[in-house]
């Protein structure tokens, strides 16, 4: 089955061009992200030693990519020897699958969520349904979507691009309680959304997690949020399962210090989140009787193997790189087709599913190094853009026309032109005189074929009479 | 000082923006630089790798290390041809999977240096007698921010310059929209980030927008033109190169 990535989403620049003609999203989407970054530039730069800290955190994922095996096996040890129970599944039909036993056994035809990227990737709640089992979304933007029978389309912010009129308008027609007069002030929007999941945390018996840390050498598994449904969802039911992608084990309990203050700061611009569950285990009498933690690959150890790619994997989804990107400003999260939207998703996507979907996002950024530049585990975006779009161009595989299009037969084209010093003058000559059917007043205006593209808003200027080398040559 | 600098002017400044090479020339002269232009040098290879076409960039690696392999100082102006020297000629060395060619590109790499790099670090200028009295507003580049790290360099180096009414641009940081092929494309989205950078820019009320990069400066230009706004792009170099006895060469 396909992780991350919907086989069927247009390409980007389709999408794309379809998301930038929405004035309201455009809007909603420009305030939001405008906002949380100059918020996140100021927690940032409360930390005297952010750069230390960022490097600690790259640090430590990558010794722990280098070693996951041994991880997760001490992982597996620690968290049966605190009475929980793993599992490890090969892909996300099998994380489904053992999500759905475990809910079939306990006789339940409801459970209630945590917010969580990893089961979107899986696409467990649809998987869930079909068992005839119903999956409550207990985050309040993924309760909005999930109303609206939308998807998410930001990694933090899921329905950031839906306004407060727009949620207004959604609880009025979709929950019982909301009182008629429902006005769309932030307070009154969350307290109808309180009372509707209050009921549904006292009722569930079975809750589902994603996990942000799982700590190898105590097993203990920490969920971070803002809203308290995650302490609801991961104390109240008798039964709690949590997912994780593999590469959220960490060694030891003291490396939480260095993510629990990158974490915060880079995703909602907090000193601290609001809660940070932490758990071990099964506790008599206190919070779930019964724990299981499924251990998921889905594509992760194949992303390993790349040498450069792999970084993708130090990824610990705080989204700062969504909100800097100009890309991603203006086009929203649905345009990527994917789970995970925006820079990160445009190289985590393609990676995860080797390359056979998503051949759209590596091209999906401008290069422009934003996103980079503020993560907080440094992962070299532009680079593995870059690197995926040489997965791309060079694909053995690719069809025919793909590898015979016009581009690939002009970069060829170009290359042996620049390979010469008397074919690149040569060259410089025949775009001068070649433009002549095109260039007026020194500018070109229209161009024919896929470089109409470009024409269709911006000029471009006519090649002058005299080259640079020409005048050095003739001043010397 | 430096005796000698190689120029690299980069295929699409030889080619579009002959003007600018000629600043350049016009300028390091005046502070008593030696220019040469080696003239078997052609492209740096940065559009077919940044496009995924690492394979056809390599033949111009070698190329580029060859030509300027006997020089001192290289200089350019442009951030974004720099940045691929520096930071991605080693990745493509390690894909021809040639030894050779990696040490040879670890020995140019720290001697290639963006414009207003030569000026400020290694000529140790600021001012360097440049006189040009326009509103003017910088863009700086995300390769020349973000790759090479050039900082406030070039705004120190305008700042300095002659009669300049020098105005600050509203989101400075934030990306034209040119990103090379990407311009092409995805041509929507790059339409809208550029049509934020131009009303920016208008907003400014300058009558001339600067950067270190001719590619992002023509795209920029482009729709400026485009829209009949009346404001001009010029590269930092040809700011540089106007004294108050006249212009460029």
């Amino acid at each position: 089955m396909s992780p991350a990535a919907d086989p069927l989403a247009p390409r980007f620049p389709a999408a794309a061009s379809a998301a930038l003609q929405d004035s309201q999203l455009r809007h909603n989407l420009g305030h939001a992200t405008q906002t949380i970054r100059a918020k996140r530039a100021q927690a940032v730069g409360e930390v005297p030693d952010w750069e230390g800290l960022r490097e600690a955190g790259r640090a430590l994922k990558e010794r722990v990519l280098r070693h996951l095996d041994d991880h997760l096996m001490a992982l597996e040890e620690s968290v049966t020897r605190a009475g929980g129970t793993v599992h490890w599944a090969r892909d996300g039909e099998e994380a489904n699958r053992i999500i759905g036993d475990i809910a079939v056994a306990h006789g339940v035809s409801e459970v209630v969520k945590v917010k969580s990227l990893t089961t979107d990737e899986t696409d467990l709640n649809a998987a869930l349904e079909r068992r005839g089992i119903r999956a409550w979304e207990t985050d309040l933007a993924e309760l909005i979507n999930q109303l609206a029978g939308d998807t998410s389309s930001h990694i933090l912010v899921p329905a950031i691009h839906k306004n407060r009129e727009q949620i207004r308008e959604l609880f009025v027609r979709t929950l019982p309680d909301a009182p008629p007069g429902l006005t769309d002030d932030p307070r009154a929007l969350a307290e109808v959304a309180r009372r509707h999941l209050r009921a549904l945390f006292l009722r569930a018996r079975v809750g589902v997690s994603g996990v942000n840390f799982a700590v190898a050498d105590t097993g203990t598994v920490s969920v971070v949020e803002s809203e308290g449904n995650g302490r609801m969802c991961t104390t109240l039911p008798e039964v709690l399962v949590s997912v994780m992608g593999i590469e959220k084990v960490i060694p030891s309990w003291e490396d939480l210090e260095v993510y629990l203050q990158l974490l915060p700061r880079s995703s909602t611009a907090e000193r601290m989140n609001p809660y940070t569950s932490l758990w071990t285990g099964v506790t008599p009498g206190d919070g779930p009787q019964e724990f299981h933690l499924v251990l998921l690959d889905n594509g992760r150890t194949n992303v390993l193997s790349d040498e450069i790619g792999r970084q993708a994997l130090n990824c610990i989804r705080c989204s700062a790189c969504l909100n800097v990107c100009p890309v991603y400003e203006r086009t929203g999260g649905h345009a990527y087709g994917s789970t995970y939207p925006g820079p990160i998703g445009a190289i985590l996507t393609p990676l995860l599913s080797d390359m056979s979907q998503a051949r759209s996002l590596p091209y999906a950024s401008s290069l422009c190094g934003a996103c980079y530049e503020v993560c907080p585990v440094k992962i070299d975006i532009p680079e593995v853009l870059v690197h995926l779009r040489q997965r791309v161009a060079e694909d053995p595989h690719a069809p025919l026309r793909e590898r015979l299009s016009p581009e690939h037969l002009a970069m060829r084209a170009v290359a042996r032109v620049f390979a010469d010093r008397r074919r690149y003058e040569a060259g410089q000559r025949a775009a001068r005189f070649g433009q002549w059917p095109l260039a007026r007043g020194g500018k070109i205006s229209r161009l024919p074929g896929p470089l109409a593209a470009w024409t269709a808003t911006r000029d471009l200027p006519a090649v002058p009479a005299q080259s640079f080398r020409d005048w050095w040559r003739q001043r010397s | 000082m430096p005796p000698r600098v190689s120029l690299f002017i980069t295929c699409f400044n030889d080619t579009i923006f002959p003007q600018t090479g000629q600043a350049v020339v016009t300028l390091l002269e005046r502070l008593g630089v030696t220019v040469d232009f080696p003239l078997e040098q052609t492209c740096c290879g940065q559009m077919h790798f940044n496009t995924g076409y690492a394979t056809e960039a390599i033949p111009l690696v070698r190329r580029f290390v060859e030509v300027f392999s006997d020089s001192e100082l290289i200089v350019s102006p442009s951030a974004s041809c720099v940045g691929m020297v520096r930071d991605y000629y080693p990745r493509v060395a390690e894909l021809a999977g040639d030894a050779g060619l990696a040490a040879a590109v670890a020995e140019l790499r720290p001697r290639v240096l963006e414009l207003s790099e030569l000026l400020v670090d290694q000529l140790g200028v600021e001012d360097v007698g440049a006189h040009f009295p326009h509103r003017v507003t910088y863009h700086p580049t995300c390769h020349s921010l973000r790759m090479l790290k050039v900082a406030d360099r070039p705004l120190r180096l305008l700042r300095a310059v002659g009669g300049i009414d020098l105005v600050e641009l509203p989101e400075a940081t934030q990306c034209c929209g040119f990103g090379g092929t990407f311009a092409i494309k995805n041509a929507d989205t790059s339409a809208a980030m550029l049509t934020d950078k131009v009303r920016a820019i208008l907003d400014t009320r300058a009558e001339v927008c600067v950067s270190a990069d001719n590619s992002c400066l023509m795209h920029i230009s482009g729709a400026l033109s485009r829209q009949q706004t009346g404001v001009r792009t010029m590269h930092l170099a040809e700011v540089l190169a106007q004294t108050i006895s006249g212009g460029v060469a």
